[in-house]
């Protein structure tokens, strides 16, 4: 199986899906001749032509609008907006429109479109910059939600938006688009709201997505070398809708949970997590839940301070020691 | 007198750990008691002066009367305690009150309605995690007998892990891991008196109680199998020399987990009674009866079929060595699924056993002797062992035993058998 990056995963997809539907078309600010901020469109307008690899002004209501019209009108509109933190910009048609059309209409105007682009931190780009949406965007009624943590998922997940007739956002990551990893030629797609176990275990289980997969991963060796504890590393991938019978068989299992985000805590997913599980995994818990995300503050630039407010593998760890009762 | 075991109706006061006038904090040990199975410790509920010892060292009393009374710092205490009943409702004035959960074993009318200090937590109230409660409903675990090892004293999995449902059950006859106890008969009174009436411990009522539930009400039957020795021998000292100092594998070990392993292909014969229901078992838990000084316990090797050889023995010899020093938990001695009964090192060629209720059987193992034997048409030397199952007829019946014991005697005669 060839080894891909993040970003040419998403290609992949993205050119496999216009290849296979006249009506998928991409638009968003430099995705065309400069090829996407983070070259994630790169040879798609010299593929596929500048009326289906659309550049467009630095005004992302609009081409959102122009997007959710596009669809109305039968179009399979791809939105790439620069980061979510500038797609806050375009949140009425998000969700005024996209997400409420089908109701409003009766069932007249299904909106199969994609909003896609990076979310949450990078590196000391400021608190403006550096927020994770998923929280925001997962609340709202008529919106499916995916967070791809790996190459293979960012592939199979994005082919699945493409083809899913309501409004889905996929979640992506500046430090996401050069990890690497193995990823099935052709046709490969994931299912919109599967969660994956991304490493088997028995004693606790860590709930996580997008970046966090990361940070679970390496806390879930950490554990397994110093305590003998053994993790298990459950990547949601889909946060609406929520893969809930995954995280219930996983806590059963395990009997205890640590739910790890890139959000603030306040009413962010693992707030949502937590309720599946105390709901629907009561009998099974031995411990409370406990929840890894970032510090509830604007994200600091101090490089130190930032590092900080981020869930990190020993933050997980920690709270990983506490569920199992070995502090 | 709390209870401190499933089964506990009294508990002999061994020693008190603290003194009239000692200051006492909730959690700590205020004397060890004597109950049914073990000595445990008694732990004060509250923080307070130890205001009065009801009760003297060596006394039994039954469970729910007053054992002491804990008081805030220079509270009076209202009623006399001494031999008191258990907890009735608080006479009226003097400005007292009943203490409310908090000063359970206190008995009546000692708090005074001014609450000096902080209130008692409510005792009666068990801190558990939600896990830990559905595990003790399942095994019928009263949690008030656990000890919580979580924050606060939160019962957690680890504390019932494998803990079930009844109490402590003892076997037919003691089997002894190793060494042999103590004869628990005293010797003969210098006095020369013609005979001595010693009154019955807590631990031999309960094997008077338990074992009459067996024999009578159980029809058991019994099944015996002579088993070929040898190459369990060969394989247990081909194990031995390539341990060396590592440790070493009794024949007991081979002979519990073959047993456990061979009830994993035969559930029908790893299940309990239940009245209106018989309950097959998907994990093996496999009860040694130990014979300790003045009776016999029967700690349980969890999972005895997942476990390599060593462990079995060295979680057999910690058990047996808890056993005789009296310090098992609850939790040790619960929830077997099957037991094993032992007396091959008192040399005792066969025996039967009694059931350990609820199971439905338990194997009394013989000692392996030398015996002339025909194989290939020549009598030979070959170490043989006698096998006797007691079943419990209204689970197992006779093929169904039968079946089992062939088993686990081809397991035996041939250890390799274990790995298919």
């Amino acid at each position: 199986m060839p080894t891909l990056t993040y970003r040419d995963a998403l290609n992949q997809a993205l050119r496999e899906e216009m290849q296979r539907d006249a009506n998928v078309f991409l638009m968003g600010e430099e995705v065309g001749v400069y090829q996407g901020a983070y070259k994630v469109s790169r040879g798609l307008l010299e593929e596929f032509g500048p009326m289906r690899v659309v550049d467009t002004p630095i005004a992302e209501l609009g081409f959102a609008g122009i997007g959710v019209g596009a669809a109305m009108a039968g179009l399979r509109p791809v939105i790439e907006f620069m980061t979510w933190n500038f797609a806050v910009l375009a949140l009425d048609q998000i969700v005024n429109s996209a997400a409420k059309l089908l109701y409003e209409s009766g069932g007249q105007f299904p909106i199969p479109i994609v909003f896609r682009g990076p979310n949450g931190a990078a590196l000391q780009l400021g608190a403006q910059h550096s927020q994770a949406w998923e929280g925001w965007l997962s609340h709202i009624p008529g919106l499916k939600v995916v967070a791809p943590a790996t190459p293979a998922d960012a592939k199979g997940l994005l082919k699945s938006a493409i083809r899913d007739n309501n409004p889905v956002i996929v979640l992506e990551g500046e430090m996401l688009y050069n990890t690497k990893g193995e990823v099935p030629e052709g046709e490969y797609v994931v299912p919109i709201g599967r969660a994956d176990v991304k490493r088997a275990g028995r004693d606790v289980t860590l709930i996580c997505h997008s970046k966090t997969v990361a940070v679970a991963l390496n806390a879930a060796e950490q554990l397994a070398e110093q305590e003998r504890v053994s993790a298990e590393v459950v990547d949601l991938r889909s946060l609406r809708p929520l893969d809930d019978a995954a995280i219930t068989a996983s806590v059963a299992k395990t009997n205890r949970a640590v739910v790890i985000e890139e959000g603030w805590p306040h009413c962010g997913i693992g707030a949502q997590v937590v309720d599946v599980i105390q709901r629907e995994a009561f009998d099974h818990l031995d411990a409370p839940v406990l929840r890894v995300t970032q510090a509830d503050v604007p994200m600091p630039y101090n490089k130190q301070l930032e590092r900080l407010a981020k869930p990190s593998p020993d933050k997980v760890v920690a709270a990983a020691r506490r569920v199992l009762y070995l502090d | 007198m709390e209870a401190l075991s499933p089964t506990m109706e009294e508990g002999r006061l061994v020693k008190w750990h603290k003194q009239e006038g000692d200051a006492v904090k909730a959690g700590e040990t205020l004397a060890e008691v004597e109950t049914d199975k073990a000595v445990m410790d008694l732990i004060a509920r509250a923080d307070g002066v130890l205001q009065q010892v009801a009760v003297t060292e060596g006394q039994t009393v039954p469970v729910g009367n007053v054992v002491a009374v804990i008081a805030a710092p220079g509270e009076t205490v209202g009623a006399s305690v001494a031999s008191a009943p258990p907890p009735t409702p608080a006479p009226s004035g003097g400005g007292m009150r009943d203490a409310r959960g908090g000063m359970r074993d206190a008995g009546s009318g000692m708090r005074d309605a001014g609450g000096v200090g902080p209130a008692p937590g409510d005792v009666t109230r068990v801190k558990a995690s939600p896990l830990a409660k559905r595990m003790a409903r399942e095994a019928g675990v009263d949690l008030k007998v656990v000890t919580g090892s979580g924050p606060g004293g939160r019962v957690v999995k680890r504390d019932l892990e494998a803990s079930a449902s009844r109490a402590l059950a003892p076997a037919a006859a003691p089997a002894v891991v190793e060494s042999h106890p103590a004869s628990p008969i005293p010797h003969p009174a210098p006095s020369g008196a013609p005979y001595e009436d010693v009154p019955l411990t807590q631990i031999r009522k309960t094997i008077a109680k338990r074992l009459v539930t067996s024999l009578g009400p159980i029809p058991h039957f019994f099944l015996t199998s002579e088993v070929d020795m040898e190459r369990a021998a060969e394989a247990r000292d081909a194990l031995n020399r390539r341990l060396g100092d590592r440790g070493k594998v009794s024949f007991n070990d081979i002979i519990v987990k073959a047993t456990a392993l061979a009830l994993t292909k035969h559930r029908a014969c790893n299940a309990w009674f239940q009245e209106d229901h018989i309950r097959y078992w998907n994990e093996v838990h496999l009860g040694m009866a130990v014979a300790v000084e003045d009776g016999l316990i029967t700690p349980v090797i969890r999972n005895a079929d997942l476990k390599p050889l060593l462990e079995i023995g060295h979680e057999a010899k910690q058990l047996a060595d808890k056993a005789r020093s009296r310090r098992l938990q609850p939790s040790e001695y619960t929830g077997s699924t099957f037991s094993v009964s032992n007396l091959g090192m008192f040399d005792i060629d066969q025996f039967t056993a009694v059931i350990n209720p609820p199971e439905a059987g338990i194997l009394a193992v013989g000692t392996i002797t030398p015996k002339p034997v025909v194989v290939d048409g020549q009598v030979v030397p070959r170490r043989r062992l006698r096998l006797t199952m007691s079943c419990d007829h209204r689970v197992i019946d006779g093929a169904t035993g039968a079946a089992f014991l062939s088993t686990l005697k081809g397991m035996l005669e041939n250890p390799l058998a274990m790995l298919l």
